[in-house]
C-alpha cells in the first residue's frame, strides 16, 4: 500500500479528534479526543518510519506514547480534583481563569 | 491481502474515532477508544512496527484506558447532551476541522509531495523488533529515553499531589452544608445573631423567640 | 608665622567653634556654648591681629600674599584653588569682623541666657563669622562665591532663629530669596569677567584686566553691573533692600552683627576688592554711586517715620551703607572702608542698646509705647547717646570723620559727583533728625509704666507672649525671648562689650584725621596701589571745610529733632496731620514691597499656577503619562477579551492557526 493511504487515515483521525475537542463539554471526553489526535500522530510517525526505513520514527512514537500516558495521568488527576471540589465537570462552566 | 487488512483496520479505527466523538455516555466513549486503539495496533503491524503495536495494546489500551475506566466510574457519567456550546462553535468547529482534513488530503494526495506515493524502503531484517528498538533506546536515543522516564516520574508525583485528600476540606461524599463552628462562641457571628446557635445576643428584643423566629423566617438580617 | 598661616587659623577657629557647639549641644549646660563660641571668635581676632603684625612687618610691595591649600584645576577644568589672599584690605575686614563679632558673642552670652536654642544660636553665629571671614579672605572668585552663599545661608538661619514665629520664618525666606538673586548676579558677573581674563584668581585677573578689557567695554560693564546686583542684594540697596527691615525679626545680637556690622558690608568689600575692574568700567561705577546715593536718601526718609525701634536702626544701616557704596564706587576706598569700620562700632552699639531697651519693655519694640527711660536705664541711655552722636556725625565722634571723609572726596572729584556730595549732606541732616527722634522719644518725656517699674528696681515681664507684629500667641516653649529678659544695667556680659564699643565709637576717628594722620589710607595703599582714583584725596584745607560743614549740619539735624520732639511735643502730630499723604507714603516704605509683589511675585505665582494646571496636569500627567497609560490600557483590554475562560475557544483558535499554517505551506510549495 502506498504510504499515502496511511497518512490520509491519520489525517482523518486527527480531524475527528479535533471536532471532538471543540464540541464536547465533558473534559473527560475532551481528553479522549486528545488521545485520538495523539494516536493519529503516532500513525503518521510509524508510517514515515516504514517509508524511510528509519527506526527513529518508531522510537518517536514510543516516546509520544509515554507523553500521552503522563498527560492522561495529570489530566485525570485534575478532573478528579475538580470533581472532589464539587465543581461542575463541564468546561463551559469552568471559565474563571480569564482576563 | 495486505490491502484488505489495511482497509479493515482503517475502517475500524475510523469507526472507533467517530464513536468517541459522537457517543453520549462517556463510558461508551472510552470503550470506543479502546477499540480504536486495537485497530490502530493492527495498522502498526501492517507497517512492520511490531514492538510499537505490542506497546500500544499492552500499555495504551491496557493501562491508560483502564485508568480512564476507573475515573469514569468514579465520576460517573450519565447520558449528557452532545454539546452545550453556543451556536457559533457548534457549527464552526466541525467546519474548521473538515477544512483541515481537506487541506491535509490535498497535501497528501496531490502531486506536491512526491515521496509519499512510494511504497516504502526495502525491508531490513529486524526492523521493528524489540531487539532493534531496545538497542536504539540504549545507544542513540538514550537521552530521550531518560527524559521520558523523568517525565513519567513527574507525572506520577503530579497526580498524587492533585488528587490527594486535604485535611479540613473534606471533599468526596460528605456534604458541605454543615459549616463547622470555626469562630468561638460569643463573638458575634451571623449564626449567633440570627439565633441559629446560642451565644452573643445583641438585642434583648431577640430573646423573644417569636420575634426571632419571625425575623429568621424573613431571611435573617 | 607667615600672614597666610594666620589667615588659615582665622578661618579655622570659628569653624571649630561652630562644629563644637553644634555637636555637643545636648550635653552642654549653662553658658558653656556661649563661652566656646566667643572664645573661638576671640582666637580668630587674635590671629587677625597676628596677621596684621606680620603683614606690617613686610615691605610695602609684598603685602599681598596668597596661599593655596588645594588645587581643583584637574577636576574643574578652571584654575579653581582653595586659596586665600591676605592683604591689607582683607586683614582690615577680618579685624573689623572678628573684633565686633567677639563683642557681640559676649553680649549674646547674657542676652539669650534662658533661650532654649542657646547652643544652636552660637553654632549659627560661629558659622556666620566663618563664612564672612571666608568671604573677605578669599583669594579667588570661587571662594568668594562660596563665602557669599554661606553668609546668605547663615543669615537665613539666624533671622528665622525663633522658628515658631511665622513672621520670623517669612522674613528669613524673604532675605534668603533676595540674597540668592544677588548670588545669581555675582556668579554671572564672575563668568563675564572670567570669559576674558581666563582666570578665577583675583590678583591674576586684576593684572590681566587692563590688557583684555578696553575702557568701558560692554562685557566688563555687564560683568560689573551683575557684580553690583550681588552687592546690592547683600548690602540692602535699592531695589533689593526689602529684606533688611523684615530681618529685624531675628534676635538683637543677630541684627547687630549681621545687619549692621558685617554681612551688609560685604557689598562694600566686593566693590573695593574689584576696584581695578570698576575703574575700567566707569559706567558701572557710576551706577553704583547713584544707587548708593538714592538708597541713602530713601532710607533716611523712611527712617524718619518708622515706629519700630529696630527698624529705625535698620533703615539707618541701609542709609549708611549707601554712603559706603557711594564712596567705594567713586574711588574713595579708604574713606568708604573707614566709614565701614566706624559704622560697625556705633551701629552695633546702637543695636545692643536697643536690645537692652526692648528687654526692659518686655519684648515690645514699638517706639509709640516707649517714653522716659532716661532715669531707669542710665547706661543704656549713655550708649544710645554715644552711638547716636557718632551716627549723626557730631565732632569729635568717629562717625563725623568717616562720613565727611567720603563727602569731601566726592566734592573734590567734582562734576556730577558734587551733586552726590550735596545729597550726602542732605542725608546727613536727615540722619541727625531720625536718630535723635528715636532717642528723644524713647528716653525723654514722661516715663511709661515699664520705666517706672524699672526705676523701682523691678523688670517688667509680660504674662504671655504675643507676637507684637501680628498679635498671634507665641509658642514660648520653643525658645522665644524666654521668661527672662536681660538688660545691660544688670548683666556684665552685656555691659562690657557695649562699653568697649562706645569707647571705640568715640575715639575710633583718630585713625584718619585729615592733615594729621592717614593711617588707614596708608595701611590700605598696597591693595589700592593699582588704582588711579585712590590717590585723589582732597587737600587738607578743603577736607576741613567739609568737616566743618558736616558738623554744622549734624548740629542742625539734632536741633530740629530736639525742637520737634522735646521742646514742642505736639509738633510731630501737627506735621503728620498736614503732610498726611506723604507720611503714609513714607510709612509704607515708598511702596517698594507692593511694587515687587506686583511685578515679580505675582507673575511668578501666575507662572507657577499656569505650569501646574496646564503643563503639569494637562500635558505631562494628562497627555504624556495619561496617554501612555491609555494606549497600554486599551491595548491590554483588547487582548484581554481573548481570554474568555472557555477552553474550547482556545482549542478552536489553535486549530484555526494550524489550518492557516498548513495553508501557507501548501500554497508556497
Amino acid at each position: 500500500m502506498p504510504i499515502a493511504w496511511y497518512l490520509v487515515v491519520s489525517a482523518l483521525i486527527f480531524c475527528i479528534g479535533g471536532v471532538g475537542v471543540l464540541t464536547r463539554p465533558n473534559p473527560l471526553v475532551i481528553l479522549l479526543c486528545l488521545e485520538l489526535m495523539l494516536n493519529a500522530a503516532n500513525l503518521a510517525l510509524v508510517a514515515f518510519s516504514r517509508m524511510w526505513g528509519n527506526q527513529a520514527g518508531q522510537i518517536f512514537a514510543l516516546i509520544v506514547m509515554v507523553v500521552a500516558a503522563c498527560e492522561v495521568t495529570v489530566g485525570l488527576g485534575l478532573i478528579v480534583a475538580i470533581y472532589r471540589r464539587r465543581l461542575a465537570v463541564n468546561v463551559d462552566e469552568l471559565n474563571e481563569l480569564r482576563g | 491481502m495486505s490491502a484488505v487488512l489495511f482497509f479493515l483496520a482503517a475502517i475500524g479505527a475510523l469507526t472507533g474515532a467517530i464513536g468517541v466523538v459522537m457517543l453520549r455516555n462517556p463510558f461508551y466513549s472510552v470503550l470506543a477508544l479502546v477499540g480504536h486503539l486495537i485497530f490502530l495496533a493492527a495498522l502498526f503491524l501492517l507497517l512492520r512496527a511490531e514492538f510499537v503495536a505490542a506497546a500500544q495494546v499492552v500499555v495504551y489500551a491496557g493501562a491508560v484506558m483502564v485508568l480512564y475506566v476507573f475515573v469514569v466510574a468514579y465520576i460517573g457519567g450519565g447520558d449528557e447532551p452532545l454539546s452545550t456550546v453556543g451556536g457559533g462553535l457548534k457549527v464552526l468547529g466541525p467546519v474548521f476541522a473538515l477544512a483541515l482534513a481537506v487541506e491535509l488530503c490535498i497535501a497528501l494526495l496531490g502531486t506536491g509531495l512526491k515521496g509519499v506515493s512510494a511504497r516504502g524502503a526495502p525491508y531490513v531484517l529486524g526492523f521493528g523488533t524489540p531487539r532493534e528498538i531496545g538497542r536504539l533506546f540504549l545507544t542513540s536515543y538514550l537521552f530521550p529515553f531518560e527524559v521520558a522516564s523523568l517525565l513519567l516520574m513527574v507525572a506520577a508525583i503530579g497526580a498524587v499531589v492533585l488528587a490527594r485528600r486535604r485535611r479540613g476540606l473534606e471533599g468526596g461524599d460528605e456534604a458541605e452544608s454543615e459549616v463547622p463552628a470555626i469562630r468561638p462562641a460569643n463573638t458575634g457571628t451571623m449564626a449567633e445573631s440570627t439565633g441559629v446557635r446560642p451565644g452573643f445576643a445583641t438585642d434583648p428584643a431577640l430573646e423573644d423567640p417569636e420575634r426571632a423566629a419571625a425575623i429568621t423566617a424573613e431571611g435573617g438580617w | 608665622m607667615s600672614p597666610t598661616a594666620f589667615g588659615w587659623l582665622i578661618l579655622l577657629f570659628p569653624l571649630l567653634g561652630c562644629i563644637l557647639t553644634a555637636v555637643g549641644f545636648r550635653r552642654e549646660r549653662g553658658v558653656s556654648a556661649g563661652a566656646i563660641g566667643s572664645l573661638a571668635i576671640f582666637l580668630a581676632f587674635v590671629c587677625a591681629v597676628g596677621a596684621l603684625i606680620t603683614l606690617l612687618g613686610r615691605s610695602e610691595s609684598s603685602r599681598q600674599v596668597t596661599s593655596s591649600l588645594w588645587n581643583y584645576t584637574f577636576t574643574a577644568g578652571v584654575d579653581a584653588k582653595l586659596s586665600i589672599l591676605v592683604d591689607p584690605l582683607s586683614v582690615f575686614m577680618a579685624l573689623v569682623v572678628s573684633g565686633v563679632s567677639t563683642l557681640i558673642h559676649v553680649y549674646s552670652i547674657a542676652y539669650l541666657k534662658s533661650d532654649r536654642g542657646y547652643a544652636r544660636f552660637f553654632s549659627y553665629l560661629n558659622f556666620f563669622v566663618f563664612s564672612m571671614l571666608l568671604l573677605v579672605l578669599a583669594g579667588n572668585f570661587l571662594l568668594l562665591i562660596v563665602g557669599w552663599a554661606f553668609v546668605g545661608a547663615a543669615s537665613y538661619l539666624l533671622i528665622s532663629f525663633w522658628y515658631r514665629r511665622s513672621t520670623a520664618t517669612r522674613a528669613g525666606i524673604k532675605a534668603f530669596v533676595i540674597n540668592v538673586l544677588g548670588d545669581v548676579g555675582l556668579v554671572l558677573g564672575t563668568f563675564f569677567i572670567f570669559r576674558h581674563t581666563g582666570t578665577l584668581d583675583f590678583l591674576r585677573a586684576f593684572h590681566a584686566a587692563p590688557h583684555v578689557f578696553g575702557h568701558n567695554s560692554t562685557d566688563l560693564v555687564a560683568g560689573c553691573l551683575l557684580l553690583l546686583v550681588g552687592a546690592f542684594a547683600k548690602s540692602a540697596q535699592i531695589p533689593l533692600h526689602t529684606w533688611l527691615p523684615d530681618a529685624m525679626e531675628g534676635p538683637t545680637p543677630v541684627s547687630a552683627l549681621i545687619h549692621a556690622a558685617t554681612m551688609v558690608t560685604a557689598g562694600v568689600y566686593l566693590i573695593a576688592r574689584m576696584h581695578p575692574l570698576f575703574e575700567l568700567a566707569p559706567t558701572a561705577a557710576d551706577v553704583g554711586a547713584i544707587v548708593g546715593c538714592l538708597t541713602l536718601l530713601v532710607a533716611a526718609t523712611i527712617a524718619i517715620v518708622q515706629t519700630d525701634l529696630k527698624r529705625v536702626i535698620a533703615y539707618s544701616t541701609m542709609s549708611q551703607i549707601g554712603y559706603m557704596i557711594m564712596g567705594v564706587s567713586v574711588g574713595a576706598y579708604s574713606a568708604g572702608l573707614f566709614h565701614l569700620m566706624t559704622h560697625a562700632f556705633f551701629k552695633a552699639l546702637l543695636f545692643m542698646a536697643a536690645g537692652s531697651l526692648i528687654s526692659a519693655m518686655g519684648g515690645e519694640q514699638s517706639l509709640d509705647r516707649m517714653r522716659g527711660f532716661r532715669k531707669a536705664m542710665p547706661f543704656t541711655f549713655l550708649c544710645f547717646m554715644v552711638g547716636g552722636l557718632a551716627l549723626s556725625g557730631l565732632p569729635p565722634f568717629s562717625g563725623w570723620l568717616s562720613k565727611d571723609d567720603i563727602i569731601a572726596y566726592l566734592d573734590h572729584r567734582g562734576g556730577g559727583f558734587e551733586v552726590l556730595g550735596i545729597l550726602g549732606y542732605l542725608g546727613a541732616l536727615m540722619t541727625g533728625i531720625y536718630t535723635f527722634r528715636m532717642i528723644f522719644r524713647a528716653f525723654f518725656g514722661e516715663p511709661v509704666e515699664e520705666a517706672r517699674e524699672l526705676e523701682r528696681g523691678h523688670l517688667f515681664h509680660p504674662e504671655s507672649g504675643f507676637n507684637p507684629a501680628t498679635g498671634e500667641l507665641e509658642d514660648a516653649d520653643v525658645g522665644f525671648p524666654g521668661p527672662e529678659h536681660h538688660i545691660a544695667e544688670r548683666a556684665l556680659a552685656m555691659k562690657a562689650p557695649m562699653a568697649i564699643l562706645a569707647f571705640l565709637a568715640v575715639v575710633g576717628g583718630v585713625l584718619q584725621i585729615p592733615g594729621i594722620d592717614a593711617s588707614i589710607s596708608r595701611f590700605l595703599s598696597p591693595t589700592f596701589a593699582d588704582s588711579h582714583l585712590a590717590g585723589l584725596d582732597p587737600s587738607t584745607g578743603s577736607a576741613w571745610v567739609g568737616l566743618i560743614i558736616g558738623a554744622v549740619i549734624a548740629v542742625a539735624g539734632i536741633g530740629i529733632a530736639y525742637r520737634v520732639w522735646v521742646l514742642a511735643p505736639g509738633t510731630a502730630a501737627r506735621l503728620q496731620a498736614r503732610l498726611g499723604r506723604l507720611h503714609t507714603f513714607l510709612l509704607n516704605k515708598w511702596y517698594f514691597d507692593e511694587l515687587i509683589d506686583l511685578t515679580v511675585v505675582r507673575p511668578a505665582g501666575w507662572l507657577g499656577g499656569f505650569a501646574e494646571s496646564v503643563l503639569e496636569r494637562g500635558v505631562i500627567a494628562g497627555g504624556i503619562t495619561g496617554g501612555a497609560l491609555g494606549v497600554v490600557g486599551a491595548f491590554s483590554a483588547g487582548v484581554r477579551r481573548l481570554q474568555t475562560g472557555f477552553l474550547r475557544y482556545y482549542a478552536a483558535a489553535m486549530l484555526v492557526g494550524a489550518f492557516g499554517m498548513a495553508l501557507y505551506f501548501l500554497i508556497s510549495a
